[in-house]
């Protein structure tokens, strides 16, 4: 594996990304660049292959060609697990958890994810102490403290959204890809999770799918706006909006 | 409650022999070397999602090269048992390489074709294997110089060896690595996002419950000293398999407890009724209209209700 280790000044970069099913493309040229800490919000109509382009990104799905880097290190043909021990993680637009465990359960995988201990054959998790209150730690920031030891079949569709966000926050990633965090939420929980998104550390650059416009456009500071596979328009958020392309685009239809 | 349960139940084991006749002894005996086999089975099929219709490979390779490194080549029973399980579990991790290519009802066809391929050798290959007349007139090793034959002193030695696969298994299941097994089983997408190697995990138990099935299998051939390629066929697989799912998939209890179902309804039933296989899938259709997760934790759920 041939690893450039030139220090990139971006923490994820695609370039020249193409996928295409058969005849159908969905992924064309897309070039993007995020830097460390940057907030990124991406924006398409259905079928502008928003997600897609996620799952390139996290390697669940291979791409035709192009590159994929983080921090300089290009992970285009990396398996998803490898990618997230160089410090990419994400969360999915269809709640998938550990219904039958416990919240802790759940947010310990996280943690146990990126740890040796993840090999260990006889020792139970609960002897990791030290797991158990990390893990605890991150559900009283994502406010769920109280239901830890509940299964996540028991609780509300709001919470899982928070124990999906839970998680990936647990395992302090460079780069978080959320893949419409705020899908289904009711007002109230709406607000929770946008402060949520919103106090995530600098360390992490996010790069957020979300259809919810009002609310997702105060979290990002650059705007990507994709249609059928392409990108339209870049850049920063109030420029994006003002551009005619996203109007005719998105905002129009 | 729970330990003074378990003493109990290690204490009447024990104790067995001196209370009960050969034949029960034996049975005894036979069921436990079944639940040895049905529990390695559910490390695949309850706690790793994989559902292999090929797991008497193990058992019958096991005992095949047990029988004829004693029988045509003189070897000791030491040597022969370790060659034996290494063997086979050098099997399981070139099988588990094929197999673990595919998920699901994939990974089922491979493993139901690798093992017809080895009974098929089993049969046809008779000069090395005595092809269908099996091979007869086999041994039970001396452990310490202590004899095996008679059938007392061969459950106390069947009892030992199941209850350290019993534990040896248990801590595998409740391991770190057992918390990260049960993941993949239920989300492997989600599993790998969060770091982990869902192909690793898989392989590592298909070669572990590979070995186990291997065990059983050195225990099955002492005990009939006599070896048939029947042992390996997919009948073989099914049987156990069905006594995984009947007694309770991903439970420590429920493979053991079906494990020895099937065996019963073989020893017994097939002495009045000569369709005992029809007898077995009525009773299978029962347990999964009643009870669709299997009897353990079918009756514990009972209990508990009962209880209130």
């Amino acid at each position: 594996m041939a690893v450039t280790a030139a220090a990139s000044e971006y923490a994820l970069e695609v370039i020249d990304l193409k996928k295409a099913f058969g005849g159908l493309v969905v992924t064309q040229d897309v070039s993007l660049a995020i830097r460390p800490g940057e907030r990124r919000l991406i924006i398409g109509p259905n079928g502008a292959g928003k997600t897609t382009l996620f799952n390139q990104i996290s390697g669940d799905m291979r791409p035709n060609s192009g590159q994929i880097k983080l921090f300089g290190a290009e992970i285009t043909r990396l398996a998803p697990y490898e990618r997230t021990h160089f410090g990419l993680s994400r969360t999915y637009q269809i709640i998938t958890l550990f219904a039958g465990d416990t919240l802790e359960h759940n947010v310990t995988l996280g943690l146990l994810g990126l740890r040796p201990q993840r090999w260990q054959m006889w020792r139970p998790l609960s002897f990791y102490g030290d797991m158990a209150t990390e893990a605890r730690r991150t559900l009283d920031a994502v406010g769920l403290l109280h239901l830890a030891a509940h299964p996540v079949s028991d609780i509300a569709y709001g919470e899982k959204r928070r124990v999906e966000l839970a998680m990936a926050l647990a395992q302090k990633p460079r780069v978080l890809l959320l893949d419409e965090p705020l899908a289904g939420l009711s007002n109230t929980e709406r607000s929770t999770v946008k402060s949520l998104i919103a106090s995530i550390s600098r360390q992490t650059a996010v790069v957020m799918i979300e259809h919810d416009m009002d609310t997702a456009l105060d979290l990002a500071e650059t705007v990507t706006l994709l249609d059928y596979g392409r990108v339209i328009v870049d850049g920063e958020r109030d420029a994006v909006i003002a551009d005619a392309r996203t109007r005719e685009v998105y905002l129009g239809n | 409650m729970k330990w003074l349960a378990a003493i109990l139940l290690a204490a009447l084991l024990v104790l067995l022999p001196f209370c009960s006749g050969d034949f029960y002894i034996n049975l005894a005996s036979q069921i436990l070397i079944a639940a040895i086999f049905a529990l390695s089975l559910n490390l695949l099929v309850g706690y790793g999602g994989m559902t292999s219709l090929g797991h008497a490979s193990y058992l019958g390779v096991a005992a095949y090269i047990s029988a004829l490194l004693t029988s045509r080549y003189g070897w000791g029973h030491g040597p022969a048992a370790v060659i034996s399980l290494a063997g086979t579990t050098a099997m399981a991790a070139c099988f588990g390489v094929i197999a673990l290519r595919a998920t699901g009802l994939g990974f089922l066809m491979i493993t139901l074709a690798l093992s017809q391929v080895l009974w098929g050798l089993a049969y046809r290959m008779s000069d090395v294997t005595n092809g269908d007349n099996g091979i007869a007139g086999l041994t039970r090793p001396m452990p310490f110089g202590i004899s095996l034959n008679g059938p007392a002193a061969f459950y106390w030695f069947t009892l030992i060896v199941a209850i350290t696969a019993f534990v040896m298994m248990a801590i595998f299941v409740s391991s770190s690595f057992g918390s990260t097994l049960k993941g993949v089983r239920d989300q492997p997408r989600r599993m790998a996002a969060l770091g982990f190697n869902p192909w690793m995990i898989r392989w590592i138990t298909f070669v572990y419950a590979g070995f186990w099935g291997g065990v059983s299998g050195l225990l099955y051939v002492y005990y009939n000293k006599y070896i048939h390629p029947a042992s390996l066929s997919t009948t073989s697989s099914a049987e156990a398999l069905l006594g995984v799912i009947a007694g309770g998939s991903g439970t420590l209890g429920g493979p053991m407890v079906g494990g020895a179902l099937v065996l019963l309804l073989k020893n017994y039933a097939s002495a009045y009724i000569e369709r005992w296989n029809m007898l077995l899938g009525l009773i299978f259709l029962f347990i999964v209209l009643v009870m669709p997760t299997g009897i353990v934790p079918g009756l514990s759920k009972l209990l508990r209700r009962g209880w209130r």
